[in-house]
């Protein structure tokens, strides 16, 4: 083990700061239940600063004043559809972490639901046209087994 | 000296790369033997000079050769051996060379355990794991050369990111490069099996073990990944559906979705088309994810457009794999017809079923990730997809997938009756919805996340456990014989209900969390006690503690329950200074009911000695973990079935294998 110089270990108290983790003791606001609130609110916002992450997790100067303003907003009677519009007004929508449902996202929200009504659809018809007795199932137009292949295959699938 | 012998061993390597991807492969289309058996020494040599590069470059790391400039970026003299080693793959150049290490691995496994192996195939085979591998080496070699040297070394390193200093981070991404470089196998058997026009029982056999294979590295890696943000990150979150994580869990649902109809073409001789697009698809999102996290494609288009050479080379390879491979899968795929004939109500739909919902569920994710880089592309606008997209839109998709589980996996081949299965798995269900009303009665006016969730999650172990069970006669048979039934199943049976249970352990945990997990956040001096969730936190002192390569305060919290210590623990705040970044190290007391978990925070203003402290009472987090396990596990003993050892099997007398003990009949 190295002993690093004494500077390091200053500025690491110094610098330590940085390091604080998300909603701080001088943030949470008395009335539990806008808190409750505040944190919901707090966790469908961005930092805009980070990547992927929320306000209510992250550690950056921007998230914490932006959720002092989330807070500022519930106190002053805000609902919570008011406070989103605020926030979005401001910062535009990539604050929000769940997009929209507008002309814009549509592809976002619909493609899952058209992929599986698509998808269940090809699946119906393969189900049906592998049930016994359907018609059409013409043999492989690859080549036949082999003899030698027969056995081969035989042999693997026995034990 | 050792760099430069690295750096030659990959410029032979890539040489012998593109032997083995033409030699064999004309050889196989002309029918010419010798030229066939090429694939073998080359996959071999190939292997072997990739290991030498790797040796080489490890060597660099372990003697901190600053004037390699992979290392002086990356490493520190006086970082931990652990992270002198995890720091060769923990920068774009070093993980390429582990990812084509992987590669040359694979490519000799194939040789050595591939003796009864088809010529044709097995030259084809190794020729597109030669095309991938020249790709990987000739990417590495004009824009990523690992081996550089600086002409100024510097007297030490600039040290590797803090965050990734950690056991679960340092093994993190062999796992995941042992998945993704699993898939690209299962990529060439599916690429050769289309040169050839032909997909059989016995192409499937040789390809389930790659799939299973790859899926038990990308469970593994993942869980790794997610374990190490849930004590790293510093607030217990433990999948933050971030793009890094979607582009290694994108490769697990395809994975999931392979092999499991790799057995349908195996067992059935049918859905063989679809099984070759899923490989395609699956070894795609593997690249895909490789390349992207570390194109920085996803985090912003600007850092991709920084380094336009390493981002159109990245673009000209997923072309030629993914565009190749679709095109040559459109041309041939026609061709292939299914034999094997089955009914509406049949174990082969019920595996339909499976293959439908978690490809959907993947092509979820892959759009979350991709919309705001295409958004952007399109009309300029910026918008965030994150979490609470991906909860709303991927979990119903593994909400059906673990209601059908149980009754798919206990359907009949060919023919089922669905009256009969349900009656049969009605025991497991009784059970589930009995333990969801208990949980809904006792919970007092929360939400319906606990019941819904725990009931799945019992229905799907109880459900796998209950049909093993059912198949070993419990209840129907003297206890002996059930034992002794239960004994000769094979191991691939007792894999699929310990994957299954698993994956419901795993549902299980997440839902417990959810749903009853509590936290407080305050100020705290020391000598403090907080109570939370039952359990009293006292806060005992602070230290300053000196690291190998950081400094620390460390924060000591005893836990009680009542007057009974049950756990004490260390809250750390470190500091690299190198890098100059500050870290979180959770103080931990884990259990098998609930995680204790408590994170150090600042120094109050105007309160002597006070810390803001946040404490967390998580119930059942470690089962997620432990669920994965359970599936890696299961996944393991599904390997170990003697069947993949074909080799053996085939080189055994007929008659000895029809006189050996007949296995029972599993309804596999």
């Amino acid at each position: 083990m190295r002993t690093l110089p004494r500077a390091a270990l200053l500025a690491a108290l110094m610098l330590a700061p940085l390091a604080a983790p998300a909603v701080q003791p001088d943030e949470i606001m008395a009335d539990p239940a806008m808190e409750a609130r505040a944190r919901d609110l707090s966790k469908g916002l961005r930092c805009l600063v980070c990547r992927n992450e929320n306000i209510d997790d992250s550690n950056a100067t921007l998230a914490r004043d932006l959720r002092l303003l989330v807070r500022e907003r519930l106190g002053a009677g805000d609902s919570d559809d008011a406070v989103i519009a605020y926030v979005v007004d401001r910062y535009g929508e990539y604050v929000l972490l769940q997009p929209t449902f507008s002309a814009g996202n549509m592809v976002i929200w619909l493609a899952a639901p058209a992929l599986l009504l698509m998808g269940g659809a090809a699946a119906v018809l393969t189900i049906r046209r592998a049930r016994p007795g359907a018609e059409a199932r013409t043999t492989r137009a690859s080549a036949p087994l082999s003899e030698d292949e027969k056995t081969r295959l035989a042999i693997l699938l026995k034990d | 000296m050792t760099a430069e012998l690295g750096h030659t061993a990959l410029i032979i390597a890539f040489l012998v790369s593109l032997v083995q991807a033409s030699v064999p492969l004309v050889g196989a289309q002309k029918g010419w033997s010798d030229w066939m058996r090429v694939a073998v020494p080359a996959a071999n040599l190939q292997f072997f000079l990739i290991a030498l590069a790797f040796a080489a470059l490890t060597h660099a790391f372990v003697t901190s050769d600053f004037s390699v400039r992979l290392v002086a970026t990356n490493s520190h003299s006086a970082k931990p051996m652990l992270y002198k080693v995890s720091g060769v793959w923990g920068n774009h150049e070093g993980s390429l060379l582990l990812w084509s290490l992987i590669l040359g691995l694979y490519g000799a496994m194939v040789c050595w355990f591939g003796a009864n192996l088809p010529a044709g195939l097995k030259a084809r085979t190794l020729a597109v794991q030669g095309m991938i591998g020249a790709g990987f080496l000739a990417f590495m070699l004009f824009t990523s050369n690992p081996f550089v040297r600086l002409e100024f070394p510097p007297i030490d390193g600039n040290d590797l990111n803090p965050l990734l200093q950690d056991p679960g981070l340092a093994f993190h991404p062999p796992f995941l490069y042992l998945g993704y470089v699993g898939l690209s196998m299962t990529f060439s058997f599916a690429i050769a099996a289309l040169i050839e026009g032909r997909v059989d029982p016995a192409w499937a056999r040789w390809v389930r073990p790659w799939a299973l294979g790859a899926w038990i590295a990308l469970t593994i890696g993942i869980a790794l990944g997610s374990y190490w943000a849930y004590y790293e990150l510093g607030w217990g979150g433990w999948w933050f559906w971030d793009p890094v994580e979607n582009a290694s869990f994108m490769p697990w649902l395809a994975a999931c979705a392979l092999l499991h109809c790799a057995i349908v073409v195996e067992k059935r001789d049918t859905l063989k088309s679809w099984t070759i697009l899923l490989a395609i698809i699956a070894f795609s999102l593997s690249l895909v994810g490789t390349f992207i996290v570390r194109s920085g494609l996803l985090t912003s288009v600007h850092a991709f457009a920084s380094d336009p050479t390493r981002g159109v080379f990245i673009l000209m390879l997923l072309v030629v794999a993914v565009g190749g491979g679709f095109t040559l899968y459109a041309i041939r795929a026609p061709q292939m017809r299914a034999s094997g004939a089955f009914a509406v109500v049949s174990r082969e739909s019920a595996l339909v079923l499976n293959n439908l919902l978690l490809s959907v569920a993947a092509a979820v994710v892959f759009i979350g990730t991709v919309a705001p880089m295409i958004r952007e592309a399109i009309d300029g606008e910026k918008i965030s997809v994150g979490a609470p997209f991906f909860e709303l839109a991927f979990t119903p998709f593994m909400v059906l997938l673990g209601l059908i589980l149980p009754i798919g996996a206990a359907m009949p081949w060919k023919r089922g009756n669905l009256r009969q299965t349900l009656r049969r798995m009605a025991p497991a269900a009784a059970l589930a919805f009995a333990i969801a009303a208990l949980i809904y009665a006792l919970q007092t006016g929360r939400t319906a996340m606990a019941p819904v969730g725990i009931g799945l999650a019992v229905w799907v172990v109880f459900g796998a456990l209950w049909d093993l069970l059912y198949r070993a006669k419990l209840g129907r048979a003297r206890f002996g014989e059930v034992l002794r039934r239960l004994w000769n199943f094979p191991r691939a049976d007792w894999g699929k209900t310990l994957a299954h249970m698993g994956f419901g352990v795993t549902v299980f945990g997440i839902s417990a969390l959810m749903a009853w997990e509590v936290e407080k956040i305050g100020a705290m001096q020391v000598g403090d006690t907080a109570e939370l969730g039952g359990y009293a936190f006292r806060f005992d002192k602070v230290e300053a503690v000196q690291g190998p390569n950081w400094t620390a305060q460390v924060g000591t919290f005893t836990a009680f329950a009542g007057e009974e210590e049950v756990g004490q623990m260390q809250a750390e705040k470190r500091f690299y200074p190198v890098q100059r970044i500050p870290t979180t190290e959770a103080g931990l007391d884990q259990g098998l009911t609930r995680d204790l978990y408590v994170v150090l925070g600042d120094k109050q203003d105007g309160i002597a000695e006070a810390y803001a402290v946040r404490i967390y009472v998580k119930p059942f987090a470690a089962w997620i973990w432990l669920g994965c396990l359970i599936m890696g596990l299961g996944g393991l003993a599904s390997l170990s079935d003697r069947r993949w050892r074909v080799g053996a099997a085939a080189k055994r007398p007929v008659a000895a294998a029809t006189t050996a003990t007949p296995t029972p009949t599993a309804a596999e």
